[in-house]
C-alpha cells in the first residue's frame, strides 16, 4: 500500500522537490566505523579533493535530506558527490575500492582510456565488487583533462554515487585560470529508483505534467482558428504520440541539485573580481538534460568531455548526462547565477558564483514548455511549416508515406527538395560510387537501413528522412531571441561549434568499414534499445584492433540520447566526413542521423550505452568486442 | 436533460463501438503490413562476427551477469473502477494485474457487482497477454462469469487490448463458451485533459451473444451497452477519486427478461469512485 499511497504524499509537498531544502545533503554516514572517521555533516558544495597516486574509496550508505524528507543514499567515502579526485597525466594510479555495502557495487571512470578489466562494468569487465570485497584499480592515466566516475551497479549512481575526476596535463593547463570550480550537475529522487523505474513501465508519462490540455486546445482554437488547431495535433494524436515528452522524469519526482547542493542551498563559488575562473561542468544527473547559462556572462568553452575545443563563446549550453564542457568566465558583478534549468523545464539546478558568500543575484523563470516539432518527429523536413494548416495538411500526407514508405522505392520527384536540409537525404548524385575516384567511405552513407527487428512491439517509429545537421540547438533552445525568451544575438552552443584543437584527433585515415545502428523505443511499452533490440537480445558490436571505424548513430525516437561509448573515444564528423570533435558521449536528436569515427586500441569488452540511466537500464546499451 | 443526452449517446454508440472496433482493426491490419520488415532490412546481429554476450574473446566465464530490465518481471495492480452507482446500490469493480516482461504477461481482469454485500455477478479473464505490435497486445485464456442467481459460465477467450490511434484505450475479446455459445465484449476509453490533473473520460462497452442464456436473463444479439462520464481528480497519477454518470442499457431479449422482472431495460446512474494502479 506504500507504494500506493507515497505519491499522494509527495504531491503535496511538491515545492520541496522543486526548491529542496537550504540545509540539505549527508547527514550520516553508515557504517559507524565511517561516522568516526568523518564528520556527521559533511560540508556542503565542496566535494573533498583526493589527489596522488594512491587513493582508498569507501562505498557506504548515508542519511541525506534533500527535500525534507530523509532517505538513505549510495556514497563514497559519505560525500554526495564523491571526493574530486585531481590526478596526474602519465600517473600510474592505484584506486583501491571497498564496498561496505550488502550488494555488489563498482566504479567506472567515465570517458578514461584504460585497460577492460579496470573499466569497472559488472559482467562485461569484471564481476562487480562483492560486499565486504576491495577491488584494486592500476591504470595509467593517458589523457588529461575534466572526467568523471560513477557506480556502474543498478541504480547506485543515482542514489548518490558520482564524483568528478580530473587529470592535469603533463605540461599545464593551456589556459590559465585564478580559479578552479567543479560545477556538478546531478539529480535526486526520494523515491526507490526502480520503483520509479516500474511506475514508467505501467504508465510512460506518468511523471509529465505538461501534457496538452483540452484548454491548451481551445486557445488554440480562438488564437488561430479551429482547422489550424486541429492540424497541430493531428500527427501527434494519429500516431499516439506525445508532443511535451521532454524527458521521462521530472520534478513530480526529481530534485536537481548542483555540486550536492539543492536550489534553495545555493550552491556558492566564491572569487575575486578580475579574476578568470574556469568552470568545469559535469553533467553527472541520472535522468536529466541541463540548459546552463550564466546571465550577463559570455561562457568561453575550451573543453568537451575533456579534450580541448578551438575556445568558442557561447551564452547558454545543452548537456546531457555523461558529458562535460569545461567553461572559462570573468565576472564583474559581486554575483551572478550559474542556472541549469531541466530540458523538460519543471525545474533547475541554481548556483552562485560571488564575491563572498551569502551573494545571490537574480534567477531566471523557467522557459516556457514547446512542444516537439515535425523535425523532431520526421527529421529533414522544414519545420517552418509548422503549426500552418496547408504546409500541415502536407506534411500528414507525407507521414501516411512516411509509415509506409521503404526509403529505396521512395519517388523522390514527389518530394520537394527546398523542404529537405540541404539535400542530404536525397541527394544522391554526391553519395558512393558515382563519386568515381573517390573513396565511397570517405563520407558516411546517407540511405537509411532500417534493422529488421525494427519492425515490431519494441519500436514506436523509424525516421526514413532523418537530419544530418549538427548546427540544431535541440528542442528548446532555437530561435530564443525571437521568442522573447533571451536578448539578441544570444548564442547556444551546438555540435557544430565544436572542433577539437589541432593535434587532438590523431587519426585521418578513411574509415575501413561503416556500420549502422539505430536508436530505438517504445514510449508506451517504455521500452528503449538499440535496432529494436534490448541488450538481453542483442549481439556485441564487433571491431578489431586499431582498425578505423565509421559508426552510424541514427535516432528513431523523439528524445535526445546521450551515447556514451566505453574504451575508446567518438570522434564526430560532419555528413560530408569532415572530422570535428572528439567525445566519449554524443549527445543524438530526435530524428537525427550523425557518425563518429573510432579506433580502438584497447582490447577487450566494452559498454556502449545511452548515459540516461533508464534508458541504459531498459535495454538501451550494446557490448563491443575490441579483438 | 442529461438523460436525453445520455440516451442519444447510447443510441450512437454501437454505431461508434464497431467503427473503433473496425478503426483499431484496420490500423493493426496496417501495422501489421508496416511492421513486416522488408526482404532487405539489416540484419541486427551483422557486426557481431559471431560472437555473443557470454561466447567470444574476453568473455566474462559462467552465465551472463549482467541483465537489464529488459529481462526483468515486473507486476502492476490497476484499478480502472472502483465505484459506488447510486440508483442501484451496487458496488462496481472492474481491476486488471499483469505480470511479466514487456512482451509477454499474465494478466487477470476481474470486474463485477457488489449488492448488500453479495456478489451479483462477476466475470474474471485470465489471459496470456503478448506484443503484437508497437501499441497493441493479442491475449488468450479463459474466462470464468459468475452469477448469484443463474448459471456461472466458463469461456475460452480470444483478444486484443491497447491503444488505438487517437489515444482510445481499446479492449475488444470473443469468447466461445460450452454448446456453441458466443459472446464478444468491447470498451473504449478516452481520457480528456482539461488541466494535469482534472481528468474527463468517457468510457464505452458493449456486450454481445451469439446465443439465448435464458438461465442467466440475457438474449443473443446485443446485449447490453454503458456509455459513461466520470471526472476525476488525480491527487497523483496512482490515486484519483472521481464522480460520475453512467447510462447503462439492455437490448433485444435481454431487454425483455428484465421488463418481465419488473426491471428497466434502462438506467442512468450518478456514482463515485477511485481510480487507482500500484
Amino acid at each position: 500500500m506504500n507504494r500506493l499511497f507515497s505519491p499522494l504524499a509527495s504531491s503535496l509537498s511538491r515545492r520541496r522537490f522543486v526548491q529542496g531544502l537550504a540545509v540539505g545533503g549527508v547527514l550520516a554516514t553508515i557504517p559507524a566505523a565511517l561516522l568516526a572517521r568523518e564528520s556527521a555533516q559533511t560540508a556542503l558544495g565542496s566535494a573533498p579533493v583526493l589527489s596522488g597516486t594512491d587513493i582508498h574509496l569507501e562505498i557506504g550508505q548515508s542519511l541525506v535530506n534533500f527535500t525534507g524528507v530523509t532517505r538513505m543514499a549510495t556514497t563514497i567515502n559519505g560525500s554526495i558527490p564523491a571526493p574530486t579526485l585531481r590526478l596526474r597525466e602519465g600517473d600510474d594510479v592505484t584506486i583501491r575500492v571497498t564496498n561496505r555495502l550488502s550488494v555488489p557495487t563498482s566504479i567506472h571512470w567515465h570517458g578514461i582510456l584504460l585497460p577492460f578489466e579496470m573499466d569497472g562494468v559488472p559482467g562485461i569487465s569484471f564481476k562487480g565488487i562483492a560486499p565486504g570485497e576491495t577491488f584494486v584499480y592500476r591504470f595509467k592515466l593517458r589523457q588529461s583533462g575534466t572526467y568523471w566516475y560513477h557506480s556502474h551497479s543498478g541504480f547506485q549512481e543515482m542514489t548518490g554515487m558520482y564524483g568528478a575526476l580530473i587529470i592535469e596535463p603533463r605540461s599545464g593547463e593551456r589556459h590559465e585560470a585564478d580559479q578552479d570550480f567543479v560545477v556538478q550537475l546531478s539529480d535526486w529522487t526520494d523515491e526507490d529508483p526502480m520503483h520509479v523505474f516500474s511506475k514508467l513501465k505501467v504508465q510512460g508519462d506518468t511523471f509529465n505534467f505538461n501534457q496538452p490540455t483540452f484548454f491548451d486546445f481551445t486557445r488554440d482554437v480562438s488564437d488561430k482558428g479551429l482547422k489550424a488547431a486541429l492540424s497541430k495535433r493531428q500527427m501527434w494524436n494519429q500516431m499516439r504520440m506525445n508532443p511535451t515528452d521532454l524527458a521521462d522524469l521530472s520534478t513530480a519526482t526529481l530534485t536537481y541539485l548542483m555540486n550536492g547542493t539543492a536550489p534553495a542551498g545555493n550552491w556558492t563559488g566564491v572569487f575575486k573580481k578580475g579574476e578568470r575562473l574556469r568552470l568545469r561542468f559535469i553533467n553527472a544527473a541520472s535522468n536529466s538534460f541541463y540548459d546552463v547559462r550564466i546571465p550577463g556572462l559570455k561562457l568561453t568553452v575550451v573543453q568537451a568531455d575533456g579534450q580541448d575545443v578551438e575556445p568558442v563563446s557561447v551564452d547558454e549550453f545543452r548537456f546531457g548526462p555523461g558529458e562535460t564542457y569545461d567553461v572559462l568566465v570573468r565576472p564583474d558583478d559581486e554575483a551572478c547565477t550559474i542556472f541549469a534549468q531541466s530540458m523538460d523545464r519543471t525545474g533547475y539546478a541554481r548556483g552562485t558564483l560571488a564575491t563572498r558568500q551569502g551573494l545571490s543575484a537574480p534567477v531566471p523563470t523557467l522557459d516556457p514548455v514547446e512542444w516537439l516539432t515535425m523535425q523532431d518527429m520526421m527529421g529533414a523536413m522544414n519545420h517552418e511549416g509548422m503549426g500552418h494548416d496547408a504546409s500541415m495538411e502536407g506534411m500528414d500526407h507525407s507521414n501516411m508515406n512516411m509509415e509506409k514508405m521503404d526509403h529505396s522505392k521512395m519517388d523522390h520527384s514527389q518530394m520537394d527538395h527546398s523542404q529537405m536540409h540541404g539535400g542530404m537525404v536525397m541527394d544522391h548524385s554526391m553519395h558512393g560510387m558515382q563519386q568515381g575516384s573517390q573513396n565511397p567511405l570517405a563520407k558516411p552513407s546517407t540511405s537509411v537501413n532500417h534493422a529488421r527487428t525494427e519492425y515490431g512491439p519494441s519500436v514506436d517509429a523509424r525516421v526514413d528522412t532523418p537530419r544530418t545537421n549538427l548546427d540544431d540547438p535541440g528542442i528548446g533552445l532555437r530561435d530564443l531571441a525571437e521568442k522573447g525568451l533571451r536578448p539578441v544575438g544570444h548564442k547556444v552552443l551546438t555540435l557544430a561549434d565544436l572542433q577539437s584543437l589541432d593535434g587532438v584527433l590523431d587519426d585521418h585515415r578513411v574509415p575501413e568499414k561503416e556500420l549502422e545502428l539505430h536508436l530505438t523505443g517504445n514510449m508506451e511499452r517504455y521500452s528503449w534499445s538499440f535496432d529494436g533490440l534490448e541488450f538481453g537480445r542483442s549481439t556485441p558490436v564487433s571491431l578489431k584492433h586499431g582498425q578505423r571505424v565509421r559508426i552510424i548513430l541514427q535516432n528513431d525516437t523523439m528524445m535526445t540520447h546521450p551515447m556514451h561509448l566505453h574504451g575508446m573515444w567518438s570522434e564526430l564528423e560532419t555528413d560530408q566526413g569532415e572530422l570535428r570533435v572528439r567525445r566519449h558521449t554524443i549527445p543524438v536528436q530526435p530524428a537525427q542521423r550523425i557518425s563518429f569515427l573510432t579506433t580502438p586500441h584497447d582490447l577487450g569488452r566494452w559498454a556502449w550505452h545511452c548515459h540516461l540511466l533508464f534508458h541504459m537500464d531498459a535495454g538501451m546499451f550494446r557490448e563491443v568486442v575490441v579483438s | 436533460m442529461i438523460r436525453n443526452v445520455l440516451i442519444k449517446l447510447a443510441l450512437m454508440a454501437p454505431g461508434m463501438v464497431f467503427v473503433l472496433a473496425n478503426a483499431a482493426y484496420a490500423q493493426m491490419d496496417q501495422m501489421q503490413m508496416q511492421d513486416e520488415a522488408p526482404s532487405d532490412a539489416r540484419d541486427p546481429h551483422a557486426y557481431s562476427d559471431g560472437f555473443t554476450l557470454t561466447d567470444g574473446p574476453y568473455a566474462l566465464p559462467g552465465p551472463r551477469q549482467l541483465k537489464l530490465a529488459d529481462e526483468h518481471r515486473f507486476w502492476a495492480v490497476i484499478g480502472d473502477r472502483l465505484e459506488y452507482q447510486e440508483e442501484s446500490e451496487s458496488t462496481v469493480f472492474d481491476v486488471q494485474a499483469w505480470y511479466g516482461t514487456t512482451y509477454n504477461r499474465l494478466v487477470v481482469k476481474t470486474e463485477g457487482d457488489i449488492v448488500n454485500g453479495t456478489l451479483e455477478e462477476s466475470s474474471t479473464d485470465v489471459l496470456w497477454s503478448r506484443a503484437f505490435n508497437a501499441y497493441f497486445d493479442t491475449q488468450l485464456g479463459a474466462r470464468v462469469d459468475t452469477y448469484d442467481e443463474g448459471e456461472d459460465r466458463q469461456w475460452l477467450a480470444l483478444g486484443f487490448q491497447g491503444l488505438a490511434p487517437y489515444w482510445f484505450e481499446v479492449d475488444v475479446t470473443a469468447y466461445l463458451g460450452d454448446d456453441g455459445r458466443t459472446a464478444l465484449s468491447a470498451e473504449a476509453e478516452y481520457e480528456l485533459l482539461f488541466t494535469q490533473r482534472l481528468i474527463l473520460q468517457p468510457r464505452m462497452e458493449i456486450n454481445l451473444l451469439g446465443k439465448d442464456d435464458p438461465e442467466n436473463g440475457l438474449g443473443s444479439g446485443l446485449t447490453n451497452m454503458s456509455v459513461g462520464l466520470r471526472l476525476r481528480y488525480e491527487f497523483s497519477r496512482q490515486f484519483a477519486p472521481y464522480i460520475g454518470v453512467e447510462w447503462t442499457g439492455a437490448f433485444g431479449d435481454t431487454a425483455d427478461y428484465l421488463q418481465a422482472q419488473g426491471e428497466n431495460k434502462s438506467t442512468t446512474q450518478v456514482l463515485a469512485g477511485l481510480k487507482f494502479w500500484f
